[in-house]
């Protein structure tokens, strides 16, 4: 019997050794490293991923640059300059899981922002309390994330979806129905993507149909077609056969551009009332062609809905993405920018708290529950053990702006955190069915 | 009756695009046996060069006749340039190897084919909606139908019409037959069946791009969209039987108008019910529901 | 069956290989290269898989089928059972992927060449399609894993890494039994010759319904294992076509000389993916589709064939 060969040992090891020699970063005290995702190929680049990217960029720089605006015109995060890695968000939950370890094992990054799918979001938030990263998810809105567990390391600035969809509800009672109802114009159905944020949106919103408007009706064939399809032709028609006219889409993307220019051509617009919960971004790139009269959300405060709010800091924002890109911030580019706002509060309170640049942890306990001016509206981590955000959400129609010569929204209703989300502690579809207690609606 | 109608008018026009795109693989199948997954690069070439084309056209308001000129255009040049490099400098070099290992070299040209697209077109999705647009909608069954998606049909039944001519009517056409039959035997009948290999990847190669460019403004082109079309045109051609043309309109047809029908009634097995009619036509009836006739040989 | 398999070379060097991996992932390589590792010895086992078909000229185009298998049983196990133990992890599976293999033997064993290959991949996009549209089963967004446990204890990813490597050793043993075994031996005659088979009194098809049942068997437990280290899966990156062709490519750029080559073939694959994709995000599919085209030209035998050029055991092989 003879012993493994040697020679073939060595040869591996070494193999092995010179790999391991191979670059790896080095971190300097005097700057953060964080990795930021999103979408940068793909269906979802253009209207999501690159605006997203952009807002990131304008509120690093500022900051870095300490030129933003009060309350966030101290230089850099607890002293230090951030230095952003742009990442791909495509290609699946478990292709990003992949990449998000080898962005803390190998780049040895000390915080990960961003992610706009929920899909995404829920694939990584178990992986980031796993390996212990500091990461704030800025989009996604599957309200599973925090209601299937607590998670330790992870945070969201952005409302989750039950807000979206109960707003979508409300406002479709407050206004679309005001005075004018008739049965047939009752029922509604929806085109939603087969995935986490489709899923979730479109239940919620039948949820809140129910207690907003109990006559109101719920088709049995909603549409979940796959999400980045691109193709709606058998979809259009199926929703076109059906008798519902309000028509619930939570569609994000170049899918949403995608099927509003298929619905359009095919005159879905004249017999039917959409409502969109997340289509703010595709408002701009269809610009003249955008219908009128779409029920329009754009996930809380930012993007079209606050394109004239003077607030200082969205007054900012917006000359300053305009200066630099050439055009509006859109909803993405907003969420993004707040997640990095997130960090900078957490990094500065931490750094105060300690004397010292603060460790992870000291971050975390900074950032848990805190309240903060984002630029047109206030953002309050309150759910989710002080780690989910909940804000205010607006709603209203779409009206092509003649005089400006851009696209437009009027009749905006905003609605109050404490209208359309559940309490701390609750679990939201329990909580929307025993009738919504304890909330207050302005 | 309204319902049946909406639902075979998606059918068809779904069967139409499918036919148009599985046709150019069945045909490189038949005459070369190859299975050429690279075929959703030549389709997603397509789509791309005519929508970009589209684009310009519409931006800067040309004639709409245009639009149509664009998208031949397009499929044209696609099937010619790839077709060519890759049947002259890849495929022509492994005729002899293992039929798997000339499928995996389709699958390596797949994907190049698919990045060099980002490289080429950029990563955002392309919207040619113009010619979509300016046809609009007619009333058809109770629902409006883009009349664009309906040319689809016509131009279905344009491609079948040739096609048929092609091979029953033309001497070239009877030379492909016989070397689908049987290759050695054309061989010696004097056949250069390398010029009739080139010549045949390349119009397979056009009509898959015709397929990506004229449905192209109907859909958000963007990266990776192909990779569905591939797999769904193989089930197309599997079901038909692989190398039958009418096969391929058969297995669109059966395809095309199972999907809309589960499309309208159970939206979940949209997906699943395809390739279950592919597995059982394979189970039933391996070769195809119209399986080319085979040479019998001793 | 196993007797004296231990002191094969084969095996030997192939246990001293994963050795090796081991040992180095877990103590001397940073972390993210050590992930490479485990995904690869992992993957490798599918590839084993479907190299024993194809030692048979039976190409599956399809595996992903009983690899996505595998990983979402593992996925259920744990949804519905509560099941974080590793050994009940890959045992769950194994023989999923197995039980579905036995049964869709039956049909698949009567096929060849490419209606093998065409069969196999329906029946794996029939899967992807329930799985991509059905809700409860997660549809594209898949399904998280939590970290593995043995014995009620978490593993840690160094564990994980451990079993792993057990795992693998004992397929290695395993499959070299069997390619060894006169059964092993008979279905690579079935390549040369089918019918000279049936005349000696063997029943082909039965030959081919065991290997396919191994194979799939391998896949699922890769699967399973590859779940437990990612912690996701989804349709997308587990069951798709373009995943079943990724397999075949790692078994032809391994090469089917040796049981070891498709765990180098795996590792080597996940290295040029991790690194086209750090360096050449837009290109790193034309990177693996270069890499492809290049093995199939330049190199028929293989990433193994390099080894056995410079193998000094080379005399003891036929």
């Amino acid at each position: 019997m003879k012993l493994i060969n040697l020679k073939t040992l060595g040869r591996i090891a070494i193999t092995g050794l010179i790999a391991s020699v191979l670059p790896m970063s080095v971190n300097a005290k005097d700057t953060v490293k964080v990795g930021v995702v999103s979408f940068l190929t793909g269906p979802a680049a253009g209207p999501f991923g690159t605006p997203a990217k952009q807002g990131a960029e304008i509120v690093i720089d500022a900051i870095n640059s300490g030129t933003m605006p009060a309350p966030y015109n101290t230089k850099g995060f607890a002293g230090a300059t951030m230095n952003p890695i742009f990442s791909d968000e495509s290609g699946g939950g478990t292709k990003q899981v992949g990449l998000f370890r080898d962005f803390v094992q190998k780049q040895n990054v000390d915080a990960m922002i961003g992610y706009i799918s929920s899909g995404n979001c829920m694939a990584i938030g178990p992986v980031a309390d796993e390996v212990k990263m500091l990461t704030i998810f800025s989009t996604c809105g599957t309200e599973r994330l925090y209601e299937e567990k607590l998670r330790s390391h992870v945070f969201r600035t952005q409302g989750n979806a039950v807000g979206d969809s109960l707003a979508a509800a409300k406002y479709i009672a407050d206004e679309y129905f005001k005075g004018k109802v008739s049965t047939s114009d009752k029922m509604y159905t929806g085109i939603n993507q087969n995935y986490a944020w489709g899923q979730d949106s479109y239940k919620f919103f039948k949820l809140g149909m129910a207690q907003y408007m109990p006559s109101a009706v719920g088709s049995t064939k909603p549409q979940f077609p796959k999400l980045f399809s691109g193709q709606y032709g058998s979809e259009i028609s199926a929703l076109s056969l059906d008798k519902a006219k309000i028509v619930h889409t939570s569609f994000w993307n170049g899918d949403f551009e995608a099927f509003m220019l298929q619905a359009l051509v095919r005159g879905f617009f004249q017999k039917k009332i959409l409502v969109s919960s997340v289509g703010g971004s595709g408002v701009d790139s269809l610009d003249k062609k955008f219908p009128d009269g779409v029920i329009m959300g754009t996930r809380g405060n930012v993007g079209l809905i606050v394109r004239n709010d003077t607030t200082p800091l969205n007054k900012w924002f917006i000359d300053s993405y305009k200066k630099r890109y050439g055009a509006y911030p859109l909803g993405p580019s907003y969420q993004y920018a707040r997640a990095v706002m997130l960090y900078k509060i957490g990094m500065d309170k931490a750094a105060k708290a300690a004397g010292k640049f603060p460790t992870q942890d000291q971050v975390i306990a900074a950032m848990k529950g805190v309240t903060f001016e984002s630029f047109a509206d206030t953002i309050e981590m309150k759910r989710g053990d002080g780690h989910q955000a909940v804000h205010s959400i607006a709603y209203g129609v779409t009206k092509y702006n003649k005089a400006k010569g851009e696209p437009g929204i009027e009749k905006v209703i905003k609605y109050s955190a404490s209208c359309i989300y559940p309490p701390a502690g609750a679990i939201s579809q329990k909580w929307v069915e025993s009738g919504m207690p304890g909330r207050k609606c302005n | 009756m309204q319902f049946l109608i909406t639902v075979l008018l998606d059918g068809l026009i779904y069967a139409s695009y499918l036919f148009i795109v599985s046709l150019g693989l069945t045909i490189t199948f038949g005459v070369m046996k190859i299975l050429n997954v690279a075929h959703g690069g030549f389709f997603a070439w397509g789509a791309y060069l005519a929508s970009i084309s589209i684009i310009y056209l519409g931006d800067n308001e040309y004639n709409s006749f245009l639009y149509y000129f664009a998208i031949f255009l397009s499929a044209i040049i696609v099937g010619l340039f790839f077709g060519y490099i890759i049947e002259r400098f890849i495929l022509r070099k492994m005729y002899n190897e293992d039929i798997h290992l000339i499928v995996l070299a389709t699958f390596g040209l797949f994907w190049i084919l698919e990045d060099l697209i980002l490289h080429v077109f950029g990563v955002d999705p392309l919207m040619p909606y113009y010619p979509a647009m300016e046809l609009g909608g007619i009333e058809l069954g109770g629902i409006f139908q883009g009349v664009y998606s309906l040319t689809l049909a016509g131009l279905a039944i344009i491609v079948a019409f040739i096609c048929w001519y092609f091979l029953k009517k033309t001497k070239y056409g009877k030379v492909l037959q016989s070397v689908i039959f049987d290759r050695e035997v054309s061989v010696s009948m004097g056949i250069n069946v390398t010029k009739v290999y080139l010549i045949t990847f390349i119009i397979g190669g056009m009509l898959g791009a015709l397929g990506g460019a004229y449905i192209a403004p109907t859909i958000s082109v963007s990266p990776g969209f192909a990779i569905d079309v591939v797999v769904m045109s193989f089930a197309v051609v599997v079901i038909g039987g692989m190398g039958s043309v009418p096969g391929a309109l058969i297995g669109s047809l059966i395809v095309g108008l199972v999907r809309a029908f589960a499309v309208h009634q159970a939206p979940i097995l949209e997906l699943f019910i395809i390739y279950a009619i592919m597995a059982i036509v394979l189970i039933i009836k391996p070769e195809g529901l119209f399986a080319p006739p085979k040479p019998r040989k001793i | 069956m196993f007797k004296g398999i231990l002191k094969e070379q084969t095996i030997q060097v192939g246990i001293g290989f994963v050795f090796i991996v081991v040992l180095l992932g877990t103590f001397i390589l940073p972390e993210w290269m050590s992930n490479n590792f485990m995904y690869g010895l992992s993957r490798g086992l599918a590839v084993l898989g479907l190299m024993i078909l194809w030692r048979t000229n039976l190409v599956s185009f399809g595996h992903a089928l009983y690899y996505g298998f595998g990983a979402y049983a593992v996925a259920m196990a744990q949804k519905y059972l509560g099941v974080t133990d590793v050994f009940l992890r890959i045992i769950i599976a194994i023989t999923a992927a197995g039980i579905l293999g036995f049964v869709l033997g039956f049909i698949l064993r009567r096929y060849r060449e490419i209606f093998f290959a065409m069969l196999s991949l329906a029946f794996s996009m029939v899967l992807y399609g329930l799985l991509a549209k059905a809700e409860f089963l997660g549809s594209t967004d898949g399904m998280s894993i939590s970290p593995s446990t043995m014995f009620g204890f978490e593993l840690g990813r160094f564990g994980l890494f451990y079993f792993i490597g057990f795992v693998v050793i004992l397929s290695l043993i395993f499959a070299h039994a069997y390619l060894r075994s006169s059964l092993g031996h008979l279905t690579t005659a079935i390549m040369d010759n089918e019918i000279r088979v049936e005349y000696l009194g063997y029943s082909v098809e039965k030959a081919i319904h065991i290997k396919y049942v191994i194979s799939a068997c391998l896949a699922g437990g890769a699967g399973g294992l590859m779940a437990a280290a990612l912690g996701q899966v989804d349709p997308d990156s587990m069951v798709l076509w373009s995943v079943s062709g990724e397999l075949v490519f790692v078994t032809i750029m391994a090469g089917l000389g040796n049981i070891l080559a498709p765990f180098v073939g795996a590792i080597f694959f996940e290295f040029i993916r991790t690194y086209a994709y750090e360096f050449a995000p837009q290109a790193w599919q034309m990177i693996i589709g270069g890499t492809l085209l290049a093995i199939i030209f330049f190199l028929p035998g293989g990433l193994w064939s390099l080894f056995q050029k410079i193998n000094p055991f080379k005399k003891e092989k036929k």
